[in-house]
């Protein structure tokens, strides 16, 4: 089936050689990294975590919002998903493929990656996370495969993919729980250490999934013949709406709970985020204009009008998806750490450097899901041709 | 399981120099003919031992000559980087300017709000605010550094210290956020052009790896008292939290202490006389 990669038009190539491009930037500006040390990045002693982990929080929970597209179809027989779910599903690999790069671009010794397989730790939530990605990703790559590869021969998928496909759905919740939990279980940092951080991850990350699922659609039906299907991309905006509300209901939630208790060690987080703290304010306008995106996507979703307006859905999917990056990415990272355990306030931007190995991995992830989605939309077209 | 293991391999390879308290007498150069090839470990007499290593930090008596005292005696003997010197142009050119913010400090001083953020109070007593409060390492009795470290490179030994093993570290930092009193360091670059007089006794760390206070087990394990204990004129007194005759506990005993961020129930062993 991989062969289908290779014949594409001129645009395709280009693409392709400008994603290459990108990837190489980044593994340039990575190799500095790598012999120099992570003295490159904007991280410092008290924020110990940056850019990189911040992304790869985000994009766990893209992953995890392909299971939107898996639950509906696979559980309740939703026929018109029936198109769309390996679209959810290469997504999440593609993310998954990110996820893992943003790890290893983070170590401080990325060639001893694999002591934490060589000292399983269990009380260690890294090991559990790096458990539950792997698994997740390669129950969707299994999956997405042999389901294309089914519809491509016009036969049923073999009959072990449905019982992967039911494995995959608490694999999905999994990942960002146990993403949530890297965070939440952490005495002294007041701003993750709340309940609700696993489920507000799963409600921005069923906002954001569907959300850039929908942008991909119309790329889709922009260049190739394959059409996703209006209807499936009415019911993934309703999808998003619910979800983005359920995030900015648990962040209002959040938000009181921190202001009436005032509890200084976990308001004082907050108020950085929002209003700044003793003059430190630079992710005020970012946490502003993340709420204003969410909140005005949200309404844009609700009523009906705006909802079905075709030139509209894109931009209130793309606003949503950008507001909850810089919420979940950004604000998670920076409301965590600042201020520091003892109340110092050091803040943190990222270097250039730092942004362009981030490319970088956004680039590599782009390369995946440009293959997946070539295969997925070429055998699509093939099979209705 | 694991961490049990871990420790009787260390004994066997007697590495006692971490601090095993046992000092491996490898006498190779006298190895007979018909000798077994074998290492022999033998416990070093001298070795201090504590059922949970505590410290005692007497604020009053401390004042900043000992404060700078404290902290060059313990980040010398440790090679601790000082990125405020220039490193030699000619053993390691190139080496880039040094960011704000990722210096390195096993102990330091703080003002007593920034030391305990939960206690702070606007009508403090005037003297409060300007006293050196020393901060380090509080080898918890419940780490969560520990808790969260993915391969063991963190871990509490059955004494109560918690050691690093900088081998191991994936430099992953999940334990930096896990520690609730900035205890921890990243080395975000190689800190060997900033290390002045390199100490022979100590090993230097490489890039990558998250280091910390230890509260010297090397010395304990030789019998001497840590660095800092030794530089403070009396401020500092390490010893056996659990043995009701040690001199630590009688400190507890006479004074009132507190402890940083004691809510969150980490348990830290160090102790503050105000
Ligand atoms: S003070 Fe921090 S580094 Fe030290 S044992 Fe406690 S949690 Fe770990
Ligand atoms: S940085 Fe090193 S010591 Fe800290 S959690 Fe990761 S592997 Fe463990």
């Amino acid at each position: 089936m991989l062969e289908i990669a290779i014949q594409g038009s001129k645009k395709y190539w280009l693409w392709i050689v400008l994603l290459l491009a990108v990837m190489g930037a980044g593994a340039i500006a990575y190799a500095d990294q790598f012999l120099n040390g992570l003295q490159i990045t904007g991280m410092s002693r008290d924020v110990s975590w940056g850019f990189y982990i911040a992304n790869f929080t985000f994009l766990v929970g893209v992953a995890a919002g392909g299971v939107m597209v898996v639950i509906p179809y696979y559980l309740h027989d939703y026929e018109r998903f029936h198109r769309i779910t390996i679209l959810g599903e290469f997504l999440a690999v593609a993310c998954l493929v990110m996820c893992l790069l943003f790890i290893v671009v983070d170590l401080g010794q990325p060639i001893r990656m694999l002591n934490v397989l060589l000292y399983p730790t269990p009380h260690s939530m890294l090991f559990w996370d790096m458990i539950v990605l792997n698994g997740y990703l390669f129950l969707n790559i299994v999956v997405g495969w042999k389901v294309l590869e089914a519809e491509r021969n016009q036969i049923e998928p073999v009959w072990w993919t449905k019982p992967l496909v039911y494995l995959s759905i608490p694999f999905a919740i999994g990942i960002h729980t146990v993403t949530a939990y890297l965070y939440c279980g952490l005495p002294g940092r007041g701003f993750w250490l709340t309940a609700i951080l696993a489920p507000r991850f799963l409600a921005s990350a069923f906002a954001a999934g569907p959300a850039f699922l929908i942008i991909l659609c119309y790329i889709i039906r922009k260049f190739t013949k394959f059409d996703p299907g209006w209807e499936a991309m009415q019911t993934l905006s309703k999808i998003v709406c619910y979800a983005i509300i359920a995030n900015l209901f648990f962040f209002a939630c959040e938000v009181f709970v921190v202001y009436y208790s005032g509890i200084p060690g976990h308001l004082s987080h907050m108020q950085y985020l929002l209003f700044g703290l003793h003059g430190h304010n630079m992710m005020v306008p970012w946490m502003w204009s993340a709420l204003i995106l969410m909140g005005l996507g949200a309404i844009f979703l609700l009523i009906p009008k705006l909802r079905n307006n075709r030139a509209l859905l894109p931009v209130t999917c793309a606003m949503i998806f950008f507001g909850a990056w810089i919420d979940k990415a950004l604000g998670m990272i920076a409301g965590g750490f600042v201020p520091s355990p003892l109340h110092h306030v050091n803040e943190y931007a990222p270097t250039l450097q730092e942004g362009i190995i981030a490319l970088g991995v956004y680039g590599a992830g782009l390369f995946v899901l440009t293959i997946l989605y070539k295969l997925a939309t070429t055998v699509k077209e093939e099979v209705r041709g | 399981m694991m961490i049990k293991s871990r420790r009787s391999f260390l004994k066997v390879a007697g590495i006692a120099a971490i601090g095993m308290g046992a000092a491996p007498v490898m006498n190779l150069a006298a190895s007979e003919p018909h000798g077994s090839a074998q290492p022999k470990t033998e416990k070093n007499e001298e070795t201090l031992h504590a059922e949970r290593w505590g410290m005692v930090i007497n604020t009053s008596k401390l004042n900043e000559e000992v404060v700078e005292a404290i902290k060059e005696a313990c980040h010398k003997s440790h090679n601790v980087p000082d990125f405020t010197i220039e490193p030699d142009a000619e053993k390691y050119s190139g080496t880039r300017p040094v960011r704000d913010g990722q210096e390195i400090k096993w102990i330091w001083d703080e003002h007593f709000h920034y030391a305990f953020p939960d206690k702070e109070d606007e009508f403090l007593a005037e003297k409060f605010h300007d006293l050196p409060f020393l901060v380090t390492c509080n080898h918890c009795k419940n780490p969560p550094c520990v808790q969260a470290c993915p391969t063991q490179a963190t871990f509490k030994r059955e004494d109560g210290i918690v050691l690093m093993d900088y081998h191991r570290c994936i430099g992953c930092r999940f334990c930096m956020a896990a520690c609730p009193y900035g205890s921890r360091n990243f080395n975000f670059r190689d800190p060997r052009p900033f290390i002045e007089e390199t100490d022979p006794d100590f090993p230097t760390r490489t890039k990558g790896v998250v280091e910390k206070c230890n509260l010297c087990a090397e010395r304990l394990a030789k019998g001497e008292q840590p660095h800092c204990v030794e530089a403070s004129e009396g401020a500092i007194v390490v010893g056996d939290l659990e043995d009701p005759e040690s001199e630590i506990r009688t400190l507890l005993a006479e004074h009132y202490t507190i402890r940083r961020k004691q809510s969150l129930g980490t348990e830290p062993s160090v102790y503050y006389i105000v």
